[in-house]
């Protein structure tokens, strides 16, 4: 029989259902400064971390300062660091902590802080307004669109499922210890240029900034972006690299370079695109 | 405090979900100065949300399907009290909106030669609905944000707009808090687009985050405007029901579109058991016929799952009444069961469904490609909304006051499509943009009038006095948000009665009262007792519209369901649309008015439909 009574009923459910108040620590302060305050809260089944700081602030801390929009982590907006993992509030289960010692709850590092959980991550708006746009190529297709084939487009697909939490950059080394947010775009706009250097009907050249503004050399690939990102996109690998290499090739491999400056040369002069930029 | 920043615009955006962004980038085409307002950051608003996908007749999957049946989908679907000319111009324009989004970067899954890829969905004929996976609102969201920051918007995030400014009938600007530090902002603009979303909030359960607050509504009517067909609130069928803490988060159509059953405890498919009359012509009867049409067999009729949201969401409640509902009182919808079907179902699940596949996981642990989840109804969508004229989204009570996606209204009538949203937002929200620029162009600056200014700026700080003033004895608004969605929940659901409406307004009408000592603690900077203590007013606003217009609705039809008069009435709310307006002395007055005639072409095409 596929649809039993108990098919839903799980063993860590049963578990957490058993206790009653769990300690959170959660920052609490203000660009001037803060501390960490503790808030006792009842736990029920399969609440998030999200539910327990919405629960405090009804009940003891009105004016306790989180963002949050859809809780089912498609909007990215509760980023903050839990027991000093960065993580979205909304998909962290409370059966997956430690609960017999405090939760620990504090706003992303890698930002400046507004108050309590909220950072200003408005650098991260700033840094993708400067990355050239997507510039298609002229419609090929008789109906005055384009064809492109799903293999192709598989990979940009990956890139464009990111949700904007700023994990990634949160726990960027170049970003959160070395504080380089002048010199380097961090993991999420590496993303978005993959995704628009990858796009099959792209015809924009982004690897001049990739190497210089977009300071791709300070990433040394220790993959902690990969790691954090709550959409599994293979940040390091897929898209970094592959960047790295579209940079050495161009600046670093004549041969190729000129190769490849042809074929493009070519593709452009068959659509009528504006040409390549001179070398 | 600071003094209060002063903005000048053309063109004021408030909302920058799908339909705001889409008519800031319209309204900023042409060259003026355009400011876009979003309560959040940009590119996190319900638009993200939207799963299934955008509904345009493309006629890429197949090739019979053309304007003429997307019109006649959504006007039955609408139960044809619908805005005929907004179905007319959505049907017409949606396959160029989407199109332009592919030139603006959006990709979407393809078909195997290449062109943009369409899946079934409930109420369209069809293959319609141009998609990504299961996350085609954030494709599109993200696509319309990457474009329109290239195009000279002046963005204000984390703002939230408290009342409207008027010069007369017109509308000429709007006062508004950023949420950091608190602090006024006062925009002027020639002309104001209303892009606020929806009412969910209203609602215990929900798929609408905090801020659906129906703000675009209550702006609206606090500032002249009519609100049409409020009693229209769309349950989405199928909703999270456990864990608790997630009761309510949507489950995509499209897990239905891709073949999911509905069934009951007794492993019944249930919707087999009740087709309604005018879909039982295009409906299948049996599993077989219903899993051909998922492959793309055109001579196959679509399976009942895939009926319309208002009727889907009924017959669930129906069998949890009955007793025959899953563990925690929803019924189960299962997707894994086409492995009977298909070989690796498991790839084919996560490749076509990899948000639900995700979010079941670690919400619920529940592999959605071995296992059924449980769904119920939850609150989705609101039809109502501000009444417009079709081809300008502009008011029909204040000029220079335009409203689109969520809260505008008239193109779903009496229900909404799944995947119509989306295409709505992208069709009438280019067209507010548009007209809202020509308006500007065509317009001076309104006046700004100081009082109106302190007066808004006074209500918006009175909760902090009242918490501190001499004698406070202040009330906690996160309570009375909670006592109005226990109420709209119980009395004015998917089920309702008249005599628990009227017992609604009683309860409305006392929590405005509650509402009026509502007192803060803490300061302006970021805080969320405040934010929603404001947000409330809206509120009380829109759940009263809603009660109002649903007690007078006098017979059941789309979304809303009278246990007291449970049939159509033809005769006469066929006919009409309700209609509220605030009157001179600020009480809500609720008129019923006739839908104008459908020129002959248009009738021809639902004629020969069916």
């Amino acid at each position: 029989m596929r649809y039993r009574a108990e098919q839903c009923v799980h063993s860590r459910f049963l578990l957490l259902s058993e206790m009653s108040k769990t300690t959170f620590r959660i920052w609490r302060g203000d660009r001037e400064g803060g501390e960490f305050r503790g808030y006792e809260t009842e736990i029920t089944e399969g609440m998030v971390v999200l539910d327990a700081v919405h629960q405090i602030q009804a009940e003891s801390a009105g004016d306790l300062a989180c963002r949050w929009n859809c809780k089912a982590g498609k909007c990215g907006s509760c980023s903050a660091e839990v027991n000093g993992m960065p993580k979205l509030m909304c998909m962290t289960r409370l059966s997956d902590l430690p609960l017999d010692e405090p939760v620990t709850v504090q706003p992303m590092k890698a930002f400046p802080i507004i108050k309590d959980l909220i950072t200003d991550v408005s650098w991260n708006y700033r840094v993708k307004k400067k990355i050239k746009k997507f510039k298609p190529r002229p419609p090929d297709a008789e109906d005055d669109t384009w064809r492109m084939a799903q293999e192709d487009i598989d990979r940009v697909q990956e890139f464009r499922k990111c949700i904007e939490c700023f994990l990634c950059q949160d726990v960027c080394h170049v970003l959160r210890d070395h504080d380089l947010h002048d010199e380097f775009i961090g993991p999420r706009a590496m993303v978005y240029t993959a995704a628009l250097e990858m796009h099959p009907l792209d015809t924009e050249d982004r690897t001049e900034e990739l190497r210089k503004a977009y300071g791709i050399g300070y990433c040394n690939i220790t993959k902690c972006c990969t790691k954090v990102c709550p959409e599994e996109i293979t940040i390091t690998d897929n898209a970094i690299i592959p960047l790295k290499e579209r940079v050495v090739d161009d600046f670093y491999d004549p041969v190729a370079r000129f190769l490849k400056r042809l074929g493009r040369g070519k593709a452009k002069a068959e659509t009528e695109a504006p040409a390549a930029k001179p070398d | 405090m600071a003094e209060d920043q002063t903005f000048e615009f053309d063109v004021l955006v408030i909302g920058a979900g799908g339909a705001g962004l889409r008519a800031a980038i319209e309204a900023a085409s042409g060259g003026l100065s355009v400011g876009l307002v979003c309560k959040s950051m940009l590119g996190k608003a319900h638009t993200v949300m939207a799963e299934g996908g955008v509904a345009a007749a493309l006629a890429n999957v197949d090739d019979r399907d053309n304007w003429r049946v997307h019109f006649s989908d959504t006007m039955r679907g609408g139960q044809y009290i619908n805005n005929w000319r907004m179905a007319e111009l959505h049907a017409k324009e949606a396959p160029d909106r989407v199109r332009e989004l592919e030139a603006w970067g959006a990709v979407f899954d393809r078909t195997k030669d290449g062109k943009i890829l369409q899946r079934n969905f409930g109420g369209h004929k069809y293959p319609r609905l141009a998609h990504v996976g299961d996350r085609t609102g954030l494709e599109m969201i993200r696509t319309l944000q990457d474009h329109g920051i290239h195009q000279g918007i002046d963005v204000h995030m984390e703002v939230t707009v408290i009342t409207l400014l008027k010069d007369g009938d017109r509308v000429c600007g709007a006062v508004a808090y950023d949420r950091e530090r608190g602090r006024f902002r006062i925009f002027h603009a020639k002309a104001v687009v209303l892009a606020t979303g929806g009412i969910g909030r209203a609602f215990k359960i929900t798929s609408n985050s905090w801020e659906y607050t129906g703000d675009g509504h209550a702006l609206a009517y606090h500032a002249g405007a009519e609100l049409i067909d409020m009693e229209f609130i769309q349950f989405h069928p199928t909703g999270m029901v456990w864990p608790p803490s997630v009761r309510g988060i949507l489950v995509t159509e499209g897990v239905r579109g891709e073949g999911g059953i509905l069934v009951n405890s007794e492993g019944k498919r249930f919707m087999f058991e009740d087709i309604p009359d005018n879909y039982k012509s295009s409906t299948a009867d049996n599993p077989d016929e219903g899993w051909r049409y998922v492959l793309g067999d055109k001579e196959a009729r679509r399976p009942p799952e895939l009926l319309t949201r208002d009727h889907v969401a009924r017959c669930i409640v129906r069998e949890i009444k009955e007793g025959r509902g899953s563990p925690h009182g929803g019924v189960f919808l299962d997707i894994a069961w086409i492995k009977e079907k298909i070989s690796k179902s498991e790839e084919h699940i996560k490749r076509k469904l990899p948000s639900m596949y995700h979010q079941f996981k670690q919400l619920a642990d529940i592999d959605i490609t071995t296992e059924a989840m449980e769904v119920g109804p939850t609150t989705h969508y609101v039809m109502g909304g501000v009444r417009v004229e079709a081809d300008s989204q502009m008011s029909t009570t204040v000029p220079g006051l335009f409203a689109c996606g969520e809260c505008g209204a008239g193109i779903n009538g009496a229900n909404r499509l799944g995947g119509n949203s989306l295409s709505d937002l992208l069709v009438l929200g280019k067209r507010a943009g548009e007209h809202a620029a020509k308006f500007a162009g065509e317009h001076g600056a309104g006046g700004i009038d100081q009082s109106q200014v302190e007066d808004a700026k006074r209500w918006a700080l009175a909760p902090f006095e009242r918490f501190e003033g001499p004698g406070a004895d202040p009330e906690g608004a996160y309570q009375i948000q909670h006592s109005l969605q226990e109420t709209m929940q119980d009395l004015v659901g998917i089920v309702r009665r008249g005599d628990e409406m009227e017992r609604a307004l009683g309860e409305i009408k006392k929590l405005r009262e509650r509402a009026g000592k509502i007192g803060v603690p803490g300061n302006r900077e970021f805080n969320p007792g405040w934010h929603t203590a404001l947000d409330l007013d809206n509120l009380l606003t829109v759940s009263e519209a809603v009660a109002r217009s649903a007690l007078e609705r006098k017979e059941s039809r789309g979304a809303q369901f009278r246990e007291d008069y449970p049939e159509k009435d033809p005769d006469k709310w066929g006919k009409v649309n309700n209609v509220v307006r605030k009157a001179a002395d600020g009480s809500m007055q609720l008129k019923s008015i006739p839908i104008p005639e459908m020129p002959e072409e248009l009738s021809k095409i639902i004629k020969e439909m069916g």
